[in-house]
Parts: structure tokens; sequence; C-alpha cells
């Protein structure tokens, strides 16, 4: 489907909620700019879709807007956003949340999602930090840098979003930083459309929880730094093992098909009545 | 076609479930409920509904939560170290106001505890096993028949207050096998979601401060969107930070409860006519206390009665208040499988005025009629 040029995005957003609660600067604006375009692009009707958030910053997403939403527990989104799913399969159900709401406190829901391949779309906002909180360090939080619980710097390991979600048996896969968010509402749409589990990393910007402790201290110097970071898997395949240290990269990593969740139990609900 | 045959407690609760149009389950494996989630992988998918084993305890009750939303009765059930670990979710189920069923088969704790034994010492965690002011609704079976009914009643009050609702159950009823003839699932008197249907441009509210103490329940996609949080919220269900907003929903929320307690409130009275020593006693311990009273009546002393609760949470206060205001008893016998959870309640209620007994088991046994006729005699 073609892209849409002219969108009127207010017709998304909930005009009686209170306000945004996200700093200016903050990069969850231009990933959710991204998922609406995804959205209309792709002609989904509001009513057609729940959207299911955890806590933090990212998981604010859901009541701004106009969907039938759940802001849950922390971490706790995906097993929310099952029950929905398996109680209307022919539903579209997405879940928002952070790399804390997601990989630590949700990890386990977020590994069973994967494994399950129920027909989620989980979008894991990864801004390297607890931002909502203060700006505490989180499990994807790089190595040796400060924040308000590791003020020495980090001496902890990281989780690799995409490389955990793989290993748990994610159907799709794709990873893009808020640096390109035409390529993020390219990756919002196949993962929409995709039948089974998809997950989709969004490298965003926190300059006020990690940047400005980290010497960026504008949302522009974070975003830089991303870009520095981010290599297409297309220009890793021509650079040696040592230039890629530390980079990210990003691409669609998985897309594959294998039964999905809801379609097999229903598949058995069918078998039990002959 | 007759329905007359040998059942387990566990499994008249998931039947009693299906009977009641529970149309979702989700569950994690945990002893002694187990066979709760294993009728319900057997049976749901028969009925068209969901079930789910999901991979945690608090998962489950998130996907029983979730799907609550789309217009299902749903229902989770676990013990003690799962009903834990469900307790953050207990609390987004009371402030999303979502009709549930939670079935905690009592076992022996703290911790780990005695997974293959009964008590009831999880009666003060399912009033307060969440953070927060929350309305609670806790029924205590006492018998294999009311396994079934009172999981039956525990669906309808959920739907009729829109707030989960928890059965406590006991290992011993939970296991114990009786021969029963279940009703006609067609004849149960049920109580089904009307959902909201607001005119077209009219928003639905979830929280509504105009409609009496039970807004009524919406569902997703169904063309009105909403949005739920744990967040304190305003009538539209989004958070807010209004201190006057926030003290009346909060008060409403419980208003559900205090408001309409005596339509909650399930009684059972035996022989408190004749009796001087007024026994208060739920579940199972209620059921031997009734027992232990037919075995001295039969022995000559018919002195003691036995008040039993079935609904524990709303507490039946005003009943027992009178009952005790009466004068026709002497002293007040409080028997149960916990050390001293019942007791604290029914301490509140007399406010000194007849001298109590206890009589408190945590070996991992039930209380029986004769642990009972024993300290009756003792302490009487």
């Amino acid at each position: 489907m073609a892209a849409v040029k002219n969108i009127n995005f207010e017709q998304y957003l909930r005009q009686d909620y209170r306000g945004l609660q996200w700093c200016p600067g903050c990069g969850d604006g231009a990933f959710l700019q991204a998922f609406l375009r995804a959205v209309h692009e792709l002609g989904i009707s509001q009513d057609d879709m729940a959207v299911v958030s955890g806590i933090g910053c990212s998981g604010r997403i859901s009541g701004y807007i106009d969907f039938n939403t759940m802001h849950t527990t922390h971490g706790r989104a995906i097993s929310f956003a099952t029950g929905i799913k398996l109680a209307r399969p022919d539903k579209y159900v997405v879940v928002f949340g952070g790399d804390g709401d997601q990989t630590a406190i949700g990890g386990n829901h977020f590994i069973h999602a994967c494994r399950r391949n129920i027909d989620l779309t989980i979008c894991v906002i990864n801004n390297n930090v607890y931002g909502m909180t203060g700006g505490q360090y989180s499990p994807t939080t790089p190595s040796d840098m400060k924040t308000q619980t590791t003020p020495y710097g980090n001496y902890d390991n990281q989780f690799d979003v995409v490389n955990l979600a793989i290993g748990a048996g994610a159907t799709y896969v794709a990873r893009e930083s808020v640096w390109k968010p035409v390529a993020l509402a390219r990756f919002f749409k196949k993962g929409l459309q995709h039948k089974g589990v998809s997950v989709i990393e969004i490298i965003s910007n926190c300059h006020i929880n990690l940047g400005r402790r980290n010497n960026m201290k504008s949302p522009h110097a974070v975003l830089d730094w991303i870009k520095g970071k981010t290599v297409t898997l297309e220009k890793a395949k021509t650079m040696s093992e040592e230039e890629l240290t530390d980079k990210i990269l990003v691409g669609e990593f998985v897309e594959k098909d294998k039964p999905e969740f809801t379609e097999q139990y229903y598949k058995l609900v069918e078998s039990l009545k002959k | 076609m007759s329905r007359q045959q040998v059942y387990n407690g566990n499994e008249l609760i998931s039947l009693a479930a299906l009977d009641a149009g529970c149309r979702f389950y989700a569950g994690y494996p945990i002893t002694p409920s187990s066979e709760i989630m294993e009728v319900m992988s057997k049976r749901m998918p028969k009925v068209g509904g969901g079930f789910i084993q999901m991979e945690d305890e608090i998962a489950s009750i998130g996907a029983a939560i979730g799907a609550a939303w789309t217009g299902v009765k749903s229902m989770t059930a676990s013990s003690g170290p799962g009903i834990s670990l469900k307790a953050e979710h207990i609390g987004f189920a009371c402030i999303t106001e979502t009709p549930l069923v939670i079935v905690n088969v009592m076992r022996g704790g703290p911790s780990t505890g005695f997974p293959t034994a009964t008590s009831q010492s999880d009666l003060m965690q399912a009033r307060w096993g969440t953070h927060g002011d929350h309305p609670v609704i806790a029924l205590v079976p006492g018998t294999a028949t009311e396994m079934y009914y009172e999981t039956v009643r525990a669906f309808n009050l959920a739907e009729q207050y829109r707030t989960p609702v928890m059965i406590l159950a006991d290992e011993m009823l939970g296991h114990l096998n009786t021969m029963l003839d279940l009703p006609d699932p067609a004849t149960l008197d049920l109580v089904e979601r009307k959902l909201a249907d607001p005119k077209p441009g009219e928003k639905y509210r979830p929280f509504a401060m105009d409609q009496g103490d039970v807004p009524p329940m919406g569902a997703y996609f169904r063309g009105y969107r909403f949005h739920l949080t744990g967040l304190n919220s305003n009538e539209y269900g989004y958070p807010t930070i209004d201190p006057a907003m926030i003290q009346a929903q909060q008060e409403r929320m419980m208003n559900k409860v205090a408001n309409h307690t005596e339509e909650m409130l399930k009684n059972d009275a035996f022989n408190l006519e004749k009796a001087d020593i007024l026994t208060v006693a739920v579940g199972s311990t209620g059921s031997a206390a009734k027992q232990a009273s037919k075995d001295m009546t039969a022995d000559g002393n018919d002195k003691l009665g036995v008040f039993r609760p079935i609904t524990l949470w709303p507490f039946p206060e005003k009943e027992l208040d009178a009952l005790i205001a009466s004068g026709r008893y002497k002293g007040l016998f409080v028997p149960e499988a916990n050390l001293g959870q019942l007791v604290l309640e029914v301490e509140r209620i007399n406010r000194g005025r007849l001298p109590i007994q206890t009589l408190q088991k945590v070996n991992g046994f039930p209380v029986t009629p004769d642990d009972i006729v024993k300290r009756v005699k003792e302490v009487f």
C-alpha cells in the first residue's frame, strides 16, 4: 500500500485527554506518529484494535490514542493482551512498553508471548533507562553509562531485545530507531499484518534521564549518539567484527511462518464440535 | 440426562463456572487447585470459550481480566502462594471494576507451607491481600454442594457489582469426593452482563458517577472506544489528579459493597434457638461445627449453636451483632484452621460483651467435629 502523504493524526488522538506527559524532545512522539501512520495506511478501524500498555513513559501511549485501550500494571501488559486476543482473535491487539517494563519486570511474559507465537504486535520502546521513575539503569543500559543507580557507571550486562525475541521464538522481529520513522512505519505495517507474534524494538532517546548524565544534554545529542551506533543489516555485511563492536543492528531480523496460538486453539474448538 | 455422579470439590467449581456461563479461563498449575484448570482444559474448548495455561500466576489473572473486557465471564484459580502473586492484579481488577471470579483453594502457609494439606489461613489475605482501599466480596463454601452453588453465586455477584469475587475453598473440600446430582444449567438463576450501549455520539463512561454505585459495564470492540487504567481515574477512565474526583471515585468503589452488603450476605444458622454457646465458624470448619452440635445433642447436650457466614466478606456484622445482643448466649466460640483470623472480626463486633473461646488448628488437618466437641467441653 502506498504511503499516504497528509494524514490527519488528530483523529487518532484523544482530544479530551488531559495532555501529554512526555518531555519536550522525547523520542516517543516520533515512533507514535510512525505507528499511527502504519495503522492509517493499512486502513485499520480504530474500533478493531486494542492497545495495551505497561507502566512507564511509553506505557502512557494507551491513554493518548483513541483505540480500545488498557493501561495495565508494570511489565504485565502482554498478559492482559493475551486474554484479549484469545477472547477476540479476530481483532488487532498491540502492546506498548519500555525496556524496563518488557525486559525486566515483564521479561517472563515477553519470552512466553514469543514462544507461544500469539498474534500480538509487541512494541518495545527502548530508551535504555527507566525514565518515568527518574533515571535508574535498565537491562538495556549500555556499559559504563551513568544513571541514578549506576552513579559510577554501569557494570551490569545487557539484554539485546532482538536476540531475546529470536531466541524465544518470535516469528517477526525488527528494530529501528526513532531517527528513521519511515522505516519504523514500514516495520509496524509488517508487524501488524504478520500472523503470529511480532516484536518491534524501537530505539528511542531520553535526554532528560539518560542523556544529561552522560554528556548528551539535548535531544539532538542523544539522537546523534543513536545515529552513530545504528547500522543497517545490509551495511553490517560489509563491516568487520571490530567495526561492529558496540553497534546496534537495525532492520528486519526474522520473518517466518509458524502456527499461531489462537488459530491452533480455535481449530481445536472446531474439531471438538464434530 | 442425569448429572448424578461422584465429583470432587475442585471439579464442582469448574462445572459450576461453566454452567454459570464462564467462557474464559486462564491459570497456572498449583496444588491443591490444579484440578480446576484440568477440568477447564478439557471442557472449555467444547463450549467454545477461551482456555489458556499461562506462564505464571500473575499472567493468568492478567489474561482473565483482559478477556473480561471483551465481554465474557472470566475466571482464574490458584492457592495461597499463587494468590499472593496475583495480588497486584486483584487490585487492578478492583480499580477497573472488572467482573472476575478468583478461586483460592486454601492450603497451609505462609510461603510454600504445606501444599497438600488443608487450611483456612487466607481469610484475611482475601480481605486485605492487595494494597490500597478496595472493595472485597469473598464466599466460603462449607460443603460439596456449596462448592457448586457458591461458584454460581460468585459469578452472579461479580456481574451484578462489577467487581472481582473470591471463592475461599480449602484443600479438604477441593479434594473431597461426593455423590451429587447437578442441576440442569437452564434452571440456574444467572445474572447476565448487560453491556453499555451508548447512543451514537455519546461517550461511554466506564466509571460514571451518576448511574448509582455500579456503572454499566462496557466491552471492547463494540464501537465505543474507552480507556482503562490502574491509576486513579475520572469517569472516562482517564488518569486524574483531581482530589475531589479521586475521593468520590474511591468512595463509590467502596460503596458498591458497603451500600449493598445485605444483598450479598448469606449465612447458615444451626440450633441457634436452644443453644447457649454461639459458634462462629466458616467453610469446612463451619460444617464440622454443625456436626459437632448434632453429636452433642445426641449425647443429651443441645447447647451448641452455629452461625456460619457463607459470605465472609463483607462480614455479616449486623446479624452477628444481633445474636450477641440477644442475651441468649453465655459465650462465643470461634474454631478455625488458622491461628486466629476470623476471631479478629468476631472480637471487633462483640466489643467485649461475651467471653470468646477459640480452637485454632494449623497442622494441615481439618478441624473435625470431635476436635470441636472436645474443645467445647474443655472451655465451657
